[in-house]
């Protein structure tokens, strides 16, 4: 990715934030914000969760009200009511779950709510024609207007959300999270249409977790902790080191692990031993054997078949063939809950759809596997539960007022941590990981890779599944790669690195 | 194996949101009882005869009985983000099969084994639509709701069947504990379901799978039987309801027993401040729903006002019910407050 930053002329201040100030029961959530924004530049709002950057944007967007401070848009203050107000004023913001409906056709969407009329009928064929005029703009000449939108990929949804955006005559863009769900070329084509927004002088907000696009796009850094400004800097002129120190608050340490040359413990007999196991155009058949305390990573790219192995591997869908055996008993496992019996744990990668029960405190989702392996007719007392979920809210260090917040209060992370913990409280075996540090700042993150480190060390088998891959050989024992829904090869020991697990990807591709 | 003490050893602030947030009903149904005792003064009076006690406040819980009932089972649906309209239609088979029972000569306890495992039965056939072949519980239920009352006119043949039986029509019109029987049933019912959901792991597992049934499952759940074994309570509460009806009449009526009392009990558990979406619910509070709305049908008839304006009363209470709950105006208060 070719380097935009340092070009752009400084202009105008084009947003203008002071002193900008919120409460929330119990938190001051922005405590005397200052922010500019300048046209035609990329401005990277960056932050560990709860450092304030969502609260900002909503204030910015009029989901939330102010309580102290001033917002100017060229030159004119402005008090947004709520989205629709803040688009009027021209500020438009695209989130990382793309909010438009993938029920209907490109076009509507792009026209939803101001459709052009001929004799008062919707006027389709214009709307299509505009459409296609407008997708050239992007870079996006194959969409067809009259395709329905989720047909597309995540990546072309989110252009258009963004073209629907500016469309509505945005001088503001806010991009919040734009590509936790993209692919590198993915990326490659957003930061291809930010290059073009900017140079028609649109200002953007850009807010990520991955720095290497921070620093691939943006051209000035607001860095947010605790509710206040901490840094503002041209991107150039600020360090990697400088910025991530700046974000945790403390001195990174540095994440080399590398258990691959310590050696697994245990006795050789492996915790699980799946042979043969796959189905026909899901997984093609493959062996895996992990004993106690080592860390199988899995590396390959979006589709390639990772996740699918891991919901194989927990009972999540039907072996055709294939026979497992845990602890060298062969055993049946055919649904989640002989998984969990046999004392399986799988953190998925949707978190909110497929992980938490948002709504049950922390407390009922830590508890939720334990007491669903008991069976409903032997509940954990209340006295149980607390002790459970207090012991692992200290030992995981998940951060919570208390036990007793519904789960979807917390940030990514500490759901992550509280999810862990729900297996955890089963005592497993054996953990499947996917994507554990998707979608979690950067402190949580590392949090999360000690904590999988010490797991490995108190004899836990793990599989994890990530596309970060300076990660994944951190801590894995051995890397399989996957390519088109098959095992094309396994790493371990100095072979283990990130370009030797790219080159396998390639490798006959 | 159960124990009861985690009932009672609820953190203090918990407490204290779950009143704040059961005030619009408690308000609500103390204006209610307001107005009653103002159209008219007895309404309050009590009093002790044939070993009962009479009076309005009485009347209320008995006239409410039925729906009461079925509020109980269809918390628990609701509960799961799903929903019950088949309960009318089991209440109408529970009354036939009663009647045609008794009148065959068989003993009233074989007489209500049958019926309730009718009930049962009914349930297990919802249940199986909903979590097996994983039908939209709303369609789903609405096949019984429409078969239901079919299959009720087969068993009576078409005809109003009618009984004499005093013990069969004592589960109506008699009394227990100084308290008529339908009430005295109530009570039990809720304090089995009581029981059932809370001292076991059933509430919190019901709740998962309303808020989150993928997950759930992904958790190790057991989502298929915790859906079957709400739709088959939901029957089971029906036929118990049907069995008061029935008993009430001394007859029975395919075709209008129990007629749309399944909506009644939803608007009950939605007045009880149960989400139609599924996820936390209140069995008791349901119970103080489903006495607002008889609360409000006995006041009515106390005024002597035409009985046409029974249902729009009604309606304009819930409304109000319904807008003090409302998300959107919370949203409001807290905003002046917030400013």
């Amino acid at each position: 990715m070719e380097k935009m930053a340092g070009k752009a002329e400084w202009v105008e201040n084009l947003l203008e934030v002071r002193g900008l100030v919120k409460h929330f029961p119990g938190v001051l959530a922005l405590d005397n914000v200052d922010f500019t924004l300048r046209a035609g530049e990329v401005h990277a709002l960056l932050g560990e969760n709860g450092a304030g950057k969502s609260t900002l944007i909503k204030i910015l967007t009029g989901v939330h009200p102010r309580d102290g401070g001033t917002i100017r848009l060229d030159g004119v203050d402005i008090a947004p009511r709520d989205v629709a107000d803040a688009q009027r004023l021209r500020i438009g913001t695209v989130y990382q779950e793309v909010n438009l409906l993938p029920n209907l056709s490109v076009a509507e969407n792009l026209f939803l709510g101001r459709q052009p009329t001929r004799w008062g009928m919707v006027d389709v064929r214009a709307m299509r024609r505009r459409t296609a005029d407008i997708l050239a703009g992007y870079g996006l000449a194959s969409v067809d207007p009259a395709a329905s939108l989720g047909a597309y990929s995540v990546a072309i949804q989110q252009v258009i959300a963004i073209a629907r955006a500016v469309d509505l005559s945005a001088k503001v863009l806010i991009l919040d999270e734009p590509t936790a769900s993209l692919d590198q070329q993915e990326v490659a084509t957003l930061f291809q249409v930010m290059g073009t927004l900017k140079a028609k002088g649109i200002g953007i907000v850009f807010i990520t977790h991955f720095l290497d696009q921070v620093y691939a796009v943006s051209d000035r850094i607001t860095v947010l902790r605790n509710g206040r400004v901490v840094c503002v800097e041209k991107t150039s002129e600020l360090s990697r080191l400088a910025l991530v120190s700046m974000m945790l608050g403390r001195a990174m340490t540095s994440l080399q692990l590398r258990p691959s040359h310590r050696p697994p413990v245990g006795d050789g007999v492996p915790v699980v031993d799946f042979h043969h196991f796959g189905r026909h155009c899901y997984v093609h058949p493959f062996d895996l054997r992990i004993s106690a305390g080592e860390i199988v990573g899995v590396a390959g790219l979006l589709g390639s078949g990772r996740t699918e192995t891991a919901r194989l591997l927990f009972g999540l869908e039907r072996v055709e063939n294939g026979s497992v055996a845990v602890g060298g008993r062969p055993v049946r496992l055919r649904s989640p809950r002989d998984a969990i019996r046999l004392g399986f744990g799988y953190c998925p990668e949707d978190r909110k759809n497929d992980g938490i029960v948002g709504e049950l405190s922390v407390r009922e989702n830590i508890i939720l596997a334990l007491q669903a392996r008991r069976g409903w007719l032997r509940p954990l007392s209340f006295r149980e539960q607390e002790r459970i979920a207090a012991k692992f809210i200290a030992e995981l260090d998940i951060r919570t007022p208390d036990a007793d917040r519904p789960i979807q209060f917390l940030s990514g992370g500490n759901q992550q941590k509280a999810l862990l913990a729900r297996w955890l409280a089963t005592e497993p075996r054996f953990l499947i990981l996917d994507e554990p540090t998707r979608g979690i700042d950067v402190g949580a993150h590392a949090e999360i890779i000690r904590l999988i480190d010490r797991l490995c060390a108190e004899g836990l088998a793990m599989l994890v599944i990530s596309s970060e891959l300076e990660e994944i050989v951190a801590y894995s024992h051995r890397v399989l790669v996957m390519r088109d829904r098959r095992q094309v090869g396994t790493l371990t020991g100095d072979e283990a690195t990130a370009d030797g697990i790219m080159a396998t990807i390639a490798a006959g591709a | 194996m159960m124990s009861m003490t985690h009932l009672l050893v609820f953190p203090v602030s918990a407490k204290r949101l779950a009143c704040a947030r059961n005030l619009p009903q408690l308000v609500g149904l103390g204006l209610v009882l307001l107005v009653d005792w103002l159209v008219s003064p007895q309404f309050f009076n009590l009093r002790f005869q044939d070993g009962r006690l009479f009076g309005s406040v009485i009347d209320v819980l008995n006239r409410g009985a039925p729906v009461t009932l079925l509020s109980l089972g269809m918390t628990l649906v609701i509960a799961t983000g799903g929903i019950d309209l088949s309960v009318g239609a089991v209440i109408a088979i529970a009354g036939s099969t009663a009647a045609v029972l008794i009148n065959s000569g068989l003993s009233i306890w074989v007489v209500i084994g049958s019926t309730l495992v009718a009930g049962v039965i009914c349930g297990l056939w919802n249940g199986l639509l909903v979590s097996v072949m994983r039908i939209q519980p709303i369609v789903a239920t609405l096949i019984l709701m429409v078969a239901g009352r079919g299959i009720a006119q087969m068993i009576t043949e078409g005809r109003i069947v009618t009984f004499v039986d005093p013990r069969l029509a004592a589960v109506s019109g008699g009394s227990a504990f100084g308290l008529p029987m339908p009430v005295v049933i109530v009570l039990a019912m809720l304090g089995i379901t009581l029981l059932l959901i809370r001292a076991s792991a059933l509430g919190l597992l019901i709740e998962a799978v309303g808020i989150n049934r993928r997950a759930s499952a992904n958790a190790g759940v057991n989502t298929r039987m915790i859906l079957f074994l709400v739709y088959v309570w939901s029957g089971l509460c029906a036929a118990v309801a049907g069995l008061v009806l029935a008993a009430d009449i001394k007859g029975a009526d395919a075709n209008n027993a129990g007629l749309w009392m399944e909506l009644d009990a939803i608007l009950a558990v939605v007045i009880g401040g149960t989400s139609l979406l599924g996820g936390r619910f209140s069995l008791v509070m349901a119970v103080l729903g489903a006495l607002i709305i008889q609360a409000m049908n006995t006041g009515i008839l106390l005024s002597g006002f035409k009985p046409e304006f029974n249902l729009i009363v009604k309606s304009v209470v819930v409304l109000a019910i319904l807008f003090v709950q409302s998300p959107s105006l919370k949203k409001l208060l807290s905003r002046s407050d917030g400013r």
